[in-house]
Parts: structure tokens; C-alpha cells; sequence
């Protein structure tokens, strides 16, 4: 086995394509660690317990690989890739009930699902994930202050342990396993079938509406003025400092009421075909993007009709959009701060970021609701998130993340394990100081080299 | 749907299932069968029928395909993906490994596909669509035993097309090249091979042009084309 590079190294160029079967480097979107592991692919509910008490080294059920960090790895051990479990089992056009295996993305439950004119309930800004790794990262979408987080849309799965037990985990039956799973980064038992309650929808458009502001305020002005509307989020340029300090676009919108279009999406055609050189992404293009990316909206306010999938999913156009990043990969950094810290929070944040120079362009703000979520670990809470995401540069990126990390825990929030590679188990115990309960749930054959690195003892 | 649990019948299926089609799906395993069954519904198919049945047992091909043709009062397509990779060192050393191969890729298929093309030339119409495999063009040291049951497969139902086409009954041959499914994926490089819903399309073209012989992906109509043709002399040396 290659042993692993540490963090500030340079790491090996490995393609995405080598990540299907057999002793090979998985990734992770951020590309970032990369670990050898034994692939194993799953087609049917039965695999897991036909295979685990074979298993050695441990296991991670693991989906498309789109957490960023190293949620979706092990080090050494077996993944257990659950893509070929892609079946429906039932769905109920009165309810919007959706019943299917645990491997299915969410972009298949939409291709069924739009034409009959339903829709998913809560929607990270990828449809490239399972269903799977939606309930184990409880994922968060645009609506989080409507409909708070995906597993609050879950009304029931069945959870199959390394011993061969099954559970069927609903809000009131195994309540505590279900707590446990939703959020569980998919270390408390195999997921094999979940069931969705989808949302009813007329049209695949969104009526859209982008307003630029400049600085928190007047961000935190319109989340209180969109308060009705189902769908927010801002982007904000992150390399501006001085009179054009965080300013940005606030985007919001609404399911259209209007009956229209229902056909499925057309598949993506652009693939970002090769790794960029590392320095292609500095300070000056990405500044010179931001500040055509805010200009691009040329008025203060633009109101018009969207589809759905830029609306959504605007990165997902351009397949492997991950390699713009080089071959070091990406660093991504995204917290929540409570309401009582998170303007000041997120100020300073902003200016740190700022001042490192270190260029960030996906940079998403966005307001939580208090919609309580269901799961022991879910990340969302009250409060403001920020998701950045950096180029990694061996000497800067890291140190600026801990920094930041720091400040997370001075303001009394947490990060996303789903998007981590790199806070510390300190850190991690902050965040998180239920871990040693959710710990007791988790399956003895289950782990991740996240959880590995976040649990150990200092 | 004979072998109904296959990953290219079953992403073909799916297919047929958003055009409301009826299907009798076949398959050894009840608990796959079963999964199967309940997807195709769900996507839309306006009658699914199932029976758990080993298909290398041929003395049940009979009784099967008749209560079958009753089940779904009639039949449009009978479409054959019943097979198994098998393990070709295993079949180097053991005659009866290699015969149990043959026995379920090339024997009972003929078996049914007896019964099958009978059905059809009495009522003058039909289609039977079969996988075979690309495999079959060219006996190669790694899988000769799987390539040769197929290249049986294959030279029976060129036969078989030459005697039902006059009768107005199409026959199928399916060749496909490596395609990540359940049955490959213990093999090196899988994630390089054919996604199977790319397959299902075009198989489902085919079926549609009643076509005689398909390579899916197409691009394997011109890689078996250079195989076949390299002189023994050569390829007998080659690795392949």
C-alpha cells in the first residue's frame, strides 16, 4: 500500500475513472486525501449481510463520492459501493411517498419523479448523490429555513447491522437508531431502502429573483425581507476588501405556480476534460471572476423564470468540474454560527478570508432556519453558514483553515463533516460534544477515515 | 424476460417499463426477482407476473413458457439473458465445470429457445432477442469456455434466424462487449466498461428496427471485426 502523503505535500495524480472496483484510490469530490481501499460493489439489498462477516479491516458504505473530504473514505479497509442498488420499490402519486433502494441518486428519483409532476422536498446544490449519503450526511439545500434538512423528509428506512439484524428506523419506531443514522455519516449500519416524501410541483421552472448587496447587512436585511420565500442563498465575492467588502448576490425563489413543462432533464454534454495547472486559480482570476460574476447582474435587481437545474444545480453542467481545482484538489470550509455571534461571526470570517489572499469563488452564504434537525450529528442549526471552498496550496491553505476553525469555535459554531479534510479532534469534540453517545451506535464492522481522524485522542 | 436479474436485462426492462409495457419476468433468486418486480411497476409497467424457476433445469422450459404466453395473454418479444461468466481456470482443470457453462449458456437456451421459435412460427410473428456475447466472435485464452457457449449461441440463432425469417419472426442477436454489471464486477478495470443503461438504449433500438445483429456498445462491431480477422498464426501467440 502507498503510504499517505501528509497534508502539505504534494499528492499523486490519480483520474476518477480508476474508482469503480478492485484495490484502487477512491476520491473524494475534493480530491483530497486520496486512500487506497478495496472496492466492492453492491447490486441487492441482501449483499451487505451476505458479505460482511467476511469483511476485514472494516467497511464504509459509500455512494458517488461527493463529500468532499474524507467522510466517503477508509484508509486501507473495504468501500462498499452501493450505486448498483439503484431500484424503486413503490411510490404513492397521492401521498408523494417515495419508496427505493438506498443507492439511487438524486438525480434518478427526479428523472421519475419531474414527469409525474413531483419533486424532492430538500435538494443539496448536486443531484449526483444517493439517497443514501443524503440521509447520512442529513444534507441541506436553498429551503433550509421551509423545510429544514433531507432527513426531515425521511419517513422511514431500514438499517441492516454487520450481525445480520435489521431495523426499520421511522420518527417513533427504533427512534434512536433512526436519530442516530440520519447524519450518521454511514457508520451505524448499512441503509438498504428509505422512503421520501416527495413535494408536489406544476412546472420545472423557478421564479427567480437575484438582488446584489453590498456587506452583511443589507444580506441579513433580505433574508428577513424573504422570509416566505421558499428558496435563498447568496454568493459572495470573497477577494473584495474596502467599500466593495462583501458584496454579493442574493438569490431566491419559488417553485412556479404556473403549469407548464414537466419533460426530464437532458444529460449533461460538458465534462471538464483535464486536471487545470495548480496556479491557474490565484487571487487575480478569481478576483477578476467575481467582479464579473457581480457585474454580470447588471441591475440591482433581476426578476425572471429559471429551469430548475441552473437554478439548483448549476455546477452540475460541467461534469468532473472538481479538476479546475489541479491535482492537489480542493479545501472545503463551511460552518454554521449561532444567531448571537453569527453577524459578527461571519464579518470576521469574511476578513480574515479576505486578507489571506487565498482565493475562494464558490462562496455561499446563506441563513438556517429553526426547523429542529432530526438527526443526533446534523450539521444545521439557527444561524448563518458560509461554505467557502480553496485551491490547496501546501503552505497556506491549511493554516488559514485552522484559523478559521478556531474562530468557528470562538463563536460557538461547527463545521460540516460532510465538507471536511481537516479540523482537528479538538475541534471536532467542540462542535460536536454529542460524538461519544452517537458513538455508541455506531456498527463495529463501520468506519471512516474521517471519523478515525476526528475521534482520536489527543 | 428470461434471467430477469441480469444487469443488462434489467436496465432494458426498465426501458420498456416507462412505455407501459407487460412483462413475465423469470429468475432464479425470489428475493432479486422480487426487487426487480417491484422497480419495473413503480416506473410505470402495466402488469408484471414473476416465476422463481432455475432455468437449467430444461424439463420446466415447457410448462414455463406456456403458463408464461397464458400469464400475459399473448407475447411480443421473448427476450433471453439468461447466462454466467463461470470461472475459466476452474473449467481449464474440471470437464464438469466447463460443461455446466455450456449447459446454461448454450444447451438450455436452445432448449427454450425451441419452444420459443415454434410459439412464434404458428402465429407467423414475433421477436426473440437473446444476449449473447461479443465473446463468442473469437475463442481467447481468458474465457474460451463462456466464448465458445456463446459462439454456440450465436451460430444457432444465425440458424434459427435463416429457417423463422420467412415465417415473419425476427431473431435478435445481442453481442454485447464488457459492461459493469453484477456478473463483471469482479473482473480488473470493470469501471472502464460499458455503463449498462447505454447498452439498454441501444438494445432497446434494436428491438425497435427489428435488427438481426447488434454490437453494443457499436463500437465493438469493428473491434470483433480486426479480432476475427488476425491470422491464427498471430493470434495464437497473443495475449488476450
Amino acid at each position: 500500500m502507498p503510504t499517505v502523503p501528509p497534508p502539505t505535500q504534494q499528492l499523486t495524480l490519480r483520474t476518477t475513472e480508476e474508482r469503480q472496483s478492485g484495490s484502487a484510490p477512491f476520491e473524494s469530490w475534493g480530491r483530497y486525501p486520496t486512500y487506497c481501499a478495496n472496492m466492492i460493489p453492491l447490486h441487492w439489498q441482501g449483499d451487505f449481510s451476505a458479505i460482511a462477516p467476511g469483511l476485514l479491516n472494516g467497511a464504509l458504505p459509500v455512494g458517488m463520492g461527493r463529500s468532499y473530504g474524507d467522510g466517503c473514505l477508509l484508509k486501507d479497509g473495504n468501500l462498499l459501493v452501493t450505486t448498483g442498488m439503484n431500484r424503486l420499490i413503490a411510490f404513492d402519486p397521492e401521498t408523494g411517498l417515495l419508496t427505493a433502494e438506498a443507492g439511487i441518486t438524486l438525480a434518478q428519483i427526479l428523472d421519475f419523479a419531474v414527469p409525474r409532476g413531483f419533486f424532492l422536498p430538500v435538494t443539496p446544490g448536486t443531484k449526483y448523490v444517493t439517497l443514501g449519503g443524503a440521509i447520512a450526511n442529513d444534507v441541506h439545500g436553498k429551503n433550509h429555513h421551509f423545510a429544514g434538512t433531507f432527513g426531515c423528509h425521511i419517513t422511514q428506512f431500514e438499517l441492516i447491522r454487520s450481525d445480520g439484524t435489521r431495523k426499520r428506523c421511522t420518527p417513533v419506531e427504533n427512534s434512536d437508531w433512526y436519530s442516530a443514522t440520519i447524519g450518521g455519516l454511514g457508520l451505524t449500519g448499512f441503509i438498504s431502502w428509505a422512503t421520501l416524501r416527495l413535494r408536489p410541483i406544476v412546472s420545472r421552472k423557478i421564479e427567480y429573483e437575484g438582488i446584489q448587496f453590498h456587506g452583511i447587512d443589507e444580506f441579513l436585511d433580505l433574508t428577513e425581507q424573504s422570509k416566505d420565500v421558499e428558496f435563498t442563498m447568496s454568493w459572495v465575492d470573497v477577494t473584495s476588501t474596502g467599500r466593495n467588502f462583501a458584496r454579493g448576490i442574493f438569490m431566491q425563489g419559488d417553485h412556479s405556480a404556473r403549469r407548464d413543462d414537466l419533460t426530464p432533464s437532458p444529460k449533461p454534454k460538458l465534462i471538464f476534460p483535464f486536471e487545470a495547472p495548480g496556479f491557474a486559480l490565484n487571487h487575480l482570476s478569481v478576483g477578476l471572476f467575481n467582479t464579473a460574476y457581480f457585474h454580470k447582474q447588471i441591475h440591482k435587481r433581476v426578476v425572471g423564470l429559471q429551469d430548475y437545474e441552473p437554478f439548483f444545480y448549476p455546477l452540475d453542467m460541467v461534469l468532473h468540474w472538481n479538476r479546475m481545482y489541479g491535482k492537489r484538489g480542493l479545501l472545503q470550509f463551511q460552518y454554521v454560527i449561532p444567531w448571537e455571534h453569527a453577524k459578527e461571526g461571519t464579518i470576521a470570517v469574511l476578513r480574515e478570508v479576505a486578507k489571506s489572499g487565498l482565493a475562494s469563488f464558490l462562496a455561499v452564504l446563506k441563513a438556517f432556519g429553526d426547523v429542529p434537525s432530526p438527526g443526533m450529528m446534523s450539521f444545521p442549526k439557527p444561524g448563518i453558514t458560509l461554505a467557502l471552498d480553496f485551491p490547496i496550496k501546501p503552505d497556506k491553505t491549511f493554516p488559514l483553515f485552522h484559523r478559521l476553525a478556531e474562530m468557528t469555535r470562538e463563536f460557538g459554531g461547527r463545521l460540516y463533516p460532510a465538507k471536511d479534510a481537516a479540523m482537528t479532534a479538538s475541534q471536532f469534540k467542540t462542535f460536536y460534544p454529542q460524538w461519544e453517545q452517537f458513538a455508541r451506535y455506531r456498527d463495529p464492522l463501520l468506519s471512516s477515515s474521517f471519523w478515525e481522524r476526528v475521534t482520536q485522542s489527543s | 424476460m428470461l434471467g430477469a436479474t441480469s444487469g443488462i436485462a434489467e436496465a432494458t426492462c426498465r426501458i420498456w417499463a416507462t412505455q407501459a409495457a407487460s412483462f413475465f419476468l423469470v429468475a432464479r433468486n425470489a428475493e432479486k426477482l422480487a426487487a426487480v418486480a417491484a422497480d419495473l411497476k413503480t416506473r410505470g409497467a402495466s402488469y408484471v407476473d414473476t416465476a422463481v424457476v432455475d432455468l437449467d433445469d430444461t424439463d420446466r422450459h415447457a410448462g414455463l413458457l406456456s403458463h408464461a404466453v397464458n400469464s400475459l395473454t399473448g407475447m411480443d418479444i421473448a427476450y433471453l439473458a439468461y447466462g454466467v461468466l463461470g470461472d475459466q481456470e476452474e473449467a481449464e482443470q474440471d470437464f464438469n465445470a466447463a460443461a455446466q457453462i455450456i449447459h446454461t449458456n448454450f444447451m438450455a437456451p436452445v432448449s427454450l429457445l425451441t419452444w420459443l421459435a415454434n410459439y412464434c412460427v404458428q402465429r407467423h410473428s414475433g421477436m426473440i432477442a437473446v444476449l449473447s456475447s461479443a465473446a463468442g466472435d473469437r475463442g481467447r485464452k481468458s474465457n474460451y469456455a463462456y466464448g465458445s457457449s456463446k459462439a454456440g449461441l450465436s451460430a444457432f440463432l444465425e440458424g434459427l434466424r435463416n429457417r423463422v425469417d420467412r415465417e415473419g419472426v425476427t431473431v435478435l442477436t445481442i453481442k454485447p462487449g464488457p459492461v459493469r454489471t453484477a456478473m463483471t464486477a469482479g473482473m480488473a478495470k470493470s469501471d472502464k466498461f460499458a455503463d449498462p443503461d447505454a447498452v439498454a438504449e441501444s438494445i432497446v433500438k434494436a428491438v425497435k428496427k427489428r435488427k438481426d445483429v447488434v454490437y453494443v456498445p457499436f463500437q465493438w462491431r469493428l473491434i470483433m471485426f480486426i479480432v476475427r480477422n488476425i491470422p491464427e498464426r498471430i493470434f495464437k501467440k497473443m495475449n488476450l
